[in-house]
């Protein structure tokens, strides 16, 4: 079946995500093949969710982790003179 | 027990039978996840910080509520959503809506934009420190509910169901929001990725 592109755009996300069906998946390859402007946007699409993924693009605050760690060692100190956790309140 | 004992049960049960201190090693490979949560849904970095210390707190104190027929890394996640709801609800008062109710039917236009010249941009124009700079804002700038779609799935890579079980939506719902939020991130950073270079093919691929 030959796609128009909206109907690609529509099920861009669904590709990215192997989530469509085997004979829509072909037919979406098949646009592809010959289609500059949805393979720019699938292209693109797939940058940002690595771009997003990438560890330095979101990053934590500094110290977090420590103080985190911190704050929980005190909970675990005080919960030492209750009875066991979840039993707790 | 043998590795028994490394896995995440063993640790839970050693925990619960008076080993507290594990407790650290049980949190530590979701520090990230319970802060991107709360920071998905607070939007500001003292609060979320905040908020992820009292979810990991919370999730101490109730461990034995943990049943063990979800995951435990979306049982937390559960528990870092209500403490980033409630967190919302104390900052804006009782006018804010529920979040749920912003319906996912309105009207907008989820279509992504085409890219016409980024084939000839060369690769030495790349320029990622700032498309990251505008990539966090432009996610930062989601509506709520495709906001915090988009930061379990694609940020904190947890799987449709995880993300629908931990939000309280339907795995239909999942799917619409996160296209919805993948297309108008694509919209808004066109003029940054006209600087990149186009990902290989087939690369990005993940398990449903």
């Amino acid at each position: 079946m030959n796609l128009d592109c909206k109907h690609v755009w529509e099920h861009i996300s669904e590709y990215i995500d192997k989530t469509v069906d085997a004979g829509l998946r072909k037919d979406i390859e098949l646009h592809l093949e010959h289609c500059e402007i949805c393979s720019a946007i699938l292209d693109s699409t797939r940058n940002i969710l690595i771009l997003t993924a990438d560890d330095r693009t979101f990053e934590l605050p500094v110290g977090y982790s420590k103080r985190l760690h911190e704050r929980l060692k005190d909970e675990i100190e005080k919960s030492k003179h209750e009875p066991p956790v979840g039993e707790t309140k | 027990m043998g590795t028994m004992e490394t896995n995440e049960a063993g640790l839970i049960a050693r925990i619960l039978a008076g080993e507290k201190e594990l407790f650290h090693d049980l949190i530590r490979p979701y520090e990230r996840m319970v802060y991107l949560t709360l920071f998905a849904i607070v939007k500001n970095e003292t609060e979320a910080e905040d908020g992820a210390q009292e979810a990991v707190i919370s999730a101490y104190r109730h461990l034995a509520s943990f049943r063990g027929d979800a995951k435990f890394s979306t049982w937390l996640t559960t528990i870092a959503i209500n403490q980033g709801r409630r967190r919302l609800r104390k900052a804006k008062g009782a006018a804010e809506e529920s979040i749920e109710e912003q319906a996912d039917s309105r009207e907008g236009d989820f279509t992504p934009a085409p890219l016409t010249d980024w084939r000839e941009i060369p690769l030495e124009a790349l320029e990622r420190k700032e498309l990251r700079e505008a990539l966090r804002t432009a996610v930062a700038e989601l509506p709520d509910i495709y906001r915090q779609v988009f930061v379990l799935r694609d940020l904190e890579e947890q799987n449709i169901e995880e993300t629908a079980q931990a939000l309280g939506i339907n795995p239909g719902a999942v799917k619409v929001r996160l296209h919805r939020a993948r297309m108008m991130l694509q919209k808004r950073l066109v003029p940054f990725l006209k600087t990149t270079a186009p990902a290989r093919r087939g690369f990005f691929g993940r398990a449903l």
